[in-house]
């Protein structure tokens, strides 16, 4: 009956001046499973929830190294982050090549940023249906950087994107001054607690349902800082950070640190 | 005669005949740079504890004709480099502006910060040019020069190396390019022979031995000039002087050389 006729492509405005074909696309991000990222001055991580698509199938990745010292998180479709990942692996190579060094975060970030805008305004094309996460380090410290399906960019302390996300965005708002100076476990601390507001009633954390990545600078003896290479965590390799911030091992660990007691009770 | 505005500043045919024309012609093979034609002689660095210091003249010669003599040879980029010119000029031009363009880039990429982290070092610039020269080489339209790179790494290192228009790539603790490699080279070698001699010259010592081998080269190299360029690259930045001249020559010496020339010996 009442029939949108400005959603059929995505160069056509709306009256009101949308483009609806770029608002479904975020619209897809937001079905995707949630995925935090939190930078501080020495690291950035990012944590996310992974879906099985049937009790027999194993978990979608979520997390992915681009280079040395980028990875992704995404939210969305997985086959679109597949091809936005590839190219981001390309051209950090082809930096690497030609300029023997890492390639700067921004630089990066910008080239997907550039190349998903040019998909809203040629007619046959479709935005990609992806959000994501870009952590990694450069020369200028660790990075942490948001990319939607209209191309925009933008740097970030913290975010969250993906279902239910708000939840975890304001845990993020609440404990925003604290990142800073966290250090590398604080920090996917901190990113755990996100996730775990952002979880459905009686779903919980698990070693299968978790994935935890690290990039960061680590200060040397002599002074100087040394990158920490991108490393994703998954399985085993995350039960001890799923324990620290479980509901009844709250107390102890968290008070070691002598922190902690910002979460709501 | 013909009197025609477009005959005017014209041999005339009736005394030197009818201009050939062929040399003309844009039917054919596509011809590249078959030979330098306008060139600068040798480029001459050393490290030393602090830093790199490189000089060349000011002359670029016309086959022997000492054609344009206050032509720079010595490049400054970002503040933190310096690169040496040898070889064909008018390639050296278009690799200058080919490097303008590079650094407004760069300059683009972070402007918030005055820092120089995150921007292309001497061992970043060198890799690049070293690729830009071998992919023109593999075109057969090679930028017919030899090139020396002098800076800091990324580990804030003093860096030299040198890259020709085959894209062949080396560094040493003395480079020299040309006549240079073979009249200065083996003085520069006396100072710094390894790395760790040079990491013991002073910047005084590493200046004096440079305007020595300047000055032999211009004893020896009939195609030198005794004005020149000098840049001494630090941590602090670049300091280039541009119009340097030769001091203390003696050519007492030139009366012994026999055996060449007019003389009957």
């Amino acid at each position: 009956m009442f029939r949108n006729n400005y959603d059929n492509d995505s160069v056509t405005f709306s009256p009101q001046g949308r483009i609806f074909q770029v608002e479904y696309a975020a619209e897809a991000v937001k079905q995707g499973s949630v995925v935090v990222g939190i930078a501080s001055k020495t690291h950035a991580v990012l944590v996310a929830i992974k879906r099985n698509a049937e009790e027999l199938s194993s978990y979608q990745k979520k997390l992915f190294p681009i280079d040395e010292h980028v990875g992704i998180a995404i939210a969305g479709l997985t086959s679109d982050a597949r091809v936005l990942s590839n190219f981001m692996k390309q051209q950090c190579l082809g930096h690497r090549l030609t300029y023997g060094r890492n390639m700067p975060v921004r630089t990066l970030v910008d080239m997907i940023g550039s190349k998903a805008q040019i998909n809203t305004q040629h007619y046959g094309k479709r935005p990609y249906g992806v959000g994501l996460l870009v952590a990694g380090v450069d020369d200028h410290g660790p990075h942490l950087f948001e990319f939607q399906p209209s191309g925009m960019t933008e740097e970030m302390v913290a975010f969250a994107i993906g279902a239910r996300s708000q939840m975890a965005r304001t845990y993020l708002e609440k404990n925003l001054d604290a990142f800073a100076d966290c250090g590398r476990e604080e920090l996917i601390r901190h990113g755990l607690k996100a996730l775990k507001e952002s979880l459905v009633q009686d779903r919980e954390l698990t070693i299968d349902n978790t994935s935890v990545a690290i990039v960061g600078v680590e200060k040397q003896e002599d002074g100087t800082t040394k990158p920490q290479p991108f490393k994703v965590y998954d399985g085993q390799d995350v039960s001890a950070w799923i324990e620290s911030v479980a509901d009844n091992a709250e107390a102890a660990p968290a008070t070691a640190e002598g922190e902690g007691m910002d979460v709501d009770s | 005669m013909d009197h025609r505005p477009q005959a005017w500043g014209r041999p005339r045919d009736d005394v030197y005949g009818a201009y050939d024309h062929s040399y003309l012609q844009n039917s054919g093979p596509r011809q590249a740079t078959q030979a330098p034609i306008v060139t600068g002689t040798s480029v001459i660095a050393i490290k030393y504890k602090n830093g790199v210091v490189m000089a060349a003249d000011n002359l670029a010669s016309y086959g022997s004709l000492a054609r344009f003599p206050d032509v720079k040879r010595l490049r400054v980029f970002l503040d933190s480099s310096v690169i040496g010119f040898s070889g064909d000029v008018s390639d050296m031009q278009f690799l200058d502006r080919h490097l303008t363009e590079l650094s407004i880039d760069e300059a683009y990429e972070d402007p918030s910060s005055d820092s120089k982290a995150g921007q292309l070092n001497a061992a970043n610039l060198h890799k690049y040019l070293q690729k830009l020269l071998y992919k023109r080489r593999n075109d057969f339209d090679p930028l017919w020069n030899q090139l020396l790179i002098a800076g800091f790494d990324g580990d804030s290192k003093p860096y030299l190396a040198s890259v020709d228009l085959r894209g062949t790539s080396f560094t040493s603790p003395s480079l020299a390019t040309g006549f240079g490699s073979a009249l200065a080279q083996p003085i520069m070698r006396r100072y710094a022979a390894t790395e760790e001699d040079a990491a013991k010259l002073s910047r005084e010592e590493a200046v004096e031995v440079i305007k020595e081998c300047m000055k032999v080269l211009y004893y020896r190299d009939a195609r030198s000039l005794d004005r020149y360029s000098i840049a001494v690259v630090t941590k602090e930045g670049v300091e280039l002087k541009e119009d340097e001249q030769l001091e203390k020559q003696s050519w007492a010496f030139a009366e012994q050389i026999k055996g060449y020339g007019t003389q009957t010996v």
